[in-house]
């Protein structure tokens, strides 16, 4: 056996005595060779590992360096290329799990370590060799979220050539960057950008578009997923629909409109949008008064039937469940903004004049509410002062602590527009922590932003207090002229931040997906794996890992599509051996095994004469064990972590080897 | 006599407890250096006599990590057969004559690193207050 024990350029052996591990297991039985170096997971290192090997014939190697979660893949193959097989190396997690966790205490930290590796060795002695399970893949694509992320993940895969089932929960794809007027830094159209887009993923022969949909359950693994889609009703067959809103018109209900934030009303029969993909109508069941009130033989309203010449309208659709296969799942389910009425003294929901930034986002829209128009919504007239307050929601130790990291810039692409299309009389103040313009080309902008004469007061209000003319007022206090100004202004403007929507937290509880703190999905590596999970075929892009803006979440969208794309065009999957055996002597025939199986792997065998032996499915089973620990006769055990190795491990922790 | 550093060995689950593990590493938050962790796929795969075995090892303490209930195990259910086995395991442990607060059960995910250190900071604290298992003059 031999051991490597990694400095990790003093991430470890600045806290931890190396010399004193080796001194502490050369002398353990089995052991041929310990080496110290400075970072085994680099070439030259590896190509040394490789000779001791070879040198002193070993059959076992223990890498004392940092998680498994790093470079395990690395040192698989570094054993494999010297002809041993990979399940006999041992990792010991030497550094996030000792030397950056102890830094005061160096001996005591370097006793520790000494601890972890004989744990190593014991279990090194007891591993085995394995060969991994090969199981072909399905080359379909299953896109959760169709704002911008996923339509655009989606078109890179189907132009890559693979079929892609794209789920949006909404009646049509685009998600809130088909709410915005513009962009930020280059002030150029959204809608002009996204809506060819959205018309390719329609048109597109590898592209399933399945609006009104959500994700209900996913069974199965990587490379062979098995996800079922629940198909709302929309009432309205989108084979005939053909667009012309005419129901629109006769629809009695008026609801609020969440297209336009709630600030105009839709009836209960819609479409969202004038380019909505698909432009189809759908019946808000909610709110419909057929759907709501009729009974048998008495239907109540019905009016967007009489007015349909398509004959599009049918009540008896009932939600659909659509089974999917696919090899990979490529979550973007994005984010939401934050409510500001939880910040009740910046007087959102008190005074009418309080908007929020996605307000003023539908605002300035020429399809928006009021076709363009900026007005304070109390005397309906241009504003002649506009105040902008950042931050709302964001970087507060209250509400989320994280920077929204699109508020900033947000904010000056509204200033630049009441500047250049509205007028550029109008006084702007914008009330600021940070400017924080780090993108390409942002920087710039704020200047040129500046030099329209913007006012940019750093400190922000504790409240906005409504005067009896109807006029918003405000103190702040500006930390760089150490000035306390009062504000007043007839429009103030909420710079809010984002933050996890529930479909985050539907998904992850469906996939098993560990979240942050913040609560948005959490990446395989922050640096390393952007865009996949920890579990295997389950990949992320877009704000659903995080605030972000239209740029970063489509580039990670594309990143993510391409991860895609390697992992299914290898064509077959290395699945991990570590998998339950039966030793068939022992079995009893319980069936205790098969009660605990969370994924029905384990089915009962007849070995003739009434005798039954558990058998395990491989392809089904995860490696949980709770087969290997439920079993009474110790029969059944997993592949890599049966008992003989945990308990050598724990043995070799507390006395040695 | 420099004072009692109490040993505890932590069976912590692969996907949530062991990455919260390493969550603690890569914030630098740091803890006592009592725990040594032995890694297993899920809190389920927690064989009664891994823990026996480790105090008859002579641990002071023995830690079962896992991922959150009732959702966010791994294999589906593996964490409430470890809650089971755990809640036996200490009417076991009292029998033996050890105190059952020596075996912790704490659900701790990918994210809680903070969670892991406190745990640990915690077990820390108690078992000094218990001194050496009774097992180990034993």
């Amino acid at each position: 056996m031999g051991v490597f024990l990694c400095k990790c350029g003093g991430n470890i052996s600045d806290f931890v005595d190396l010399e004193a591990v080796k001194r502490a297991v050369e002398k353990i039985d089995g052991v041929v060779a310990v080496e110290v170096d400075e970072h085994w997971c680099s070439s030259p290192a590896g190509k040394r590992i490789k000779e001791v090997i070879k040198e002193k014939n070993l059959n076992r190697v223990v890498i004392a360096a940092c998680t498994l979660n790093m470079h395990q893949p690395h040192f698989m193959e570094v054993l494999q290329e010297a002809g041993l097989n990979p399940y006999l190396l041992e990792r010991v997690n030497a550094r996030e799990q000792c030397s950056w966790v102890h830094k005061d205490s160096p001996k005591e930290a370097t006793e520790k370590a000494i601890d972890l590796v004989r744990g190593g060795i014991a279990r090194a002695k007891r591993l085995t060799e394995l060969s991994p399970i090969v199981e072909k893949i399905n080359k379909n694509v299953v896109v959760v979220g169709g704002g911008v992320a996923g339509i655009i993940a989606s078109l890179e895969l189907a132009y890559g050539g693979y079929r892609v089932f794209l789920v949006e929960k909404s009646p049509t794809i685009g998600g809130r960057m088909a709410k915005f007027s513009k962009v930020f830094p280059s002030l150029d159209c959204a809608s002009c950008i996204l809506t060819p887009r959205m018309a390719e993923v329609e048109s597109h022969k590898n592209i399933t578009l399945l609006t009104y949909s959500e994700l209900q359950e996913v069974s199965g693994s990587a490379g062979n997923f098995k996800v079922k889609i629940l198909k709302k009703p929309r009432y309205v067959d989108p084979a005939l629909c053909t667009g012309c809103r005419d129901c629109t018109t006769v629809c009695p209900v008026k609801v609020p409109n969440e297209w336009n934030m709630g600030m105009d009303k839709r009836t209960a029969i819609y479409i969202p949008f004038p380019e909505a993909v698909p432009r189809v109508a759908t019946v808000d069941e909610e709110h419909c008064l057929y759907l709501k009130h009729s009974k048998p033989g008495k239907p109540v309203c019905g009016k967007c039937v009489e007015v349909c010449k398509a004959k599009a309208i049918n009540w008896n659709q009932k939600p659909e469940v659509l089974e999917v296969e696919a090899g990979a799942i490529l979550l973007a389910v994005g984010s939401e903004v934050f409510d500001a009425r939880r910040v009740p003294q910046l007087g959102y929901g008190l005074y009418k004049n309080v908007i929020t930034s996605m307000e003023f986002e539908r605002m300035i829209n020429s399809d928006g509410p009021t076709g363009g128009k900026v007005v304070n919504p109390v005397t309906g007239e241009t504003p002649k002062v506009v105040a902008f307050i950042q931050c709302v929601g964001s970087r507060d130790e209250k509400y989320n602590p994280y920077c929204c990291r699109i508020g900033c810039t947000a904010t000056l692409k509204h200033a630049a527009l009441l500047k250049e299309y509205v007028s550029k009389d109008i006084d702007i103040y914008v009330c600021y922590n940070d400017m924080r313009t780090v993108g390409k080309g942002f920087e710039e902008f704020y200047r040129r932003v500046r030099d329209m004469g913007v006012k940019f007061i750093r400190g922000l209000p504790s409240e906005v207090k409504q005067k009896p003319d109807g006029t918003l007022s405000f103190n702040v206090f500006d930390t760089t002229t150490e000035t306390l100004y009062e504000v007043n202004a007839d429009l103030v403007v909420l710079a809010i931040g984002l933050v996890p929507s529930p479909d985050i937290e539907k998904v992850a509880k469906l996939l098993k997906l560990s979240r942050g703190h913040d609560g948005f999905l959490l990446e395989a590596h922050e640096k390393l794996r952007p865009v996949e999970t920890l579990t295997d075929g389950i990949f992320v892009a877009g704000s659903c890992l995080g605030p972000m803006d239209i740029h970063d979440a489509t580039s990670e969208a594309m990143g993510a599509a391409s991860k895609v794309m390697g992992f299914l065009s290898a064509g077959e999957i290395v699945k991990e051996p570590i998998v339950a055996k039966v030793n068939e002597d022992l079995c009893s025939g319980c069936r205790v095994c098969v009660s605990v199986c969370p994924f029905d792997a384990i089915k009962m065998e007849e070995k003739g004469e009434g005798k039954f032996v558990a058998k395990v499915d491989e392809v089904s089973c995860k490696g949980c064990g709770l087969c290997a620990s439920s079993c009474p006769t110790a029969a059944i055990t997993t592949q890599h972590f049966t008992d003989e190795q945990i308990r050598a491990q724990v043995r070799g922790i507390l006395v040695g080897t | 006599m420099s004072e009692f550093q109490p040993k505890i060995v932590a069976f912590c689950c692969n996907w949530c407890s062991y990455a919260g593990a390493d969550q603690a590493g890569l914030r630098r938050l740091q803890y006592p250096p009592t725990a040594r962790i032995v890694r297993i796929m899920c809190s389920g795969r927690l064989d009664p006599v891994f823990v026996l075995e480790a105090f008859r090892y002579g641990a002071d303490g023995v830690l079962v990590a896992g991922c959150h209930t009732p959702t966010d195990c791994h294999y589906t259910s593996g964490n409430f057969k470890a809650e089971r086995r755990v809640l036996l395991l200490r009417k076991l442990l009292e029998q033996l004559g050890l105190e059952p607060e020596r075996l912790r059960l704490e659900w701790i995910s990918a994210s809680e690193g903070e969670k892991f250190a406190r745990v640990i900071e915690e077990m820390t604290q108690k078992l000094k207050e218990l001194g050496p298992s009774p097992l180990k003059s034993a």
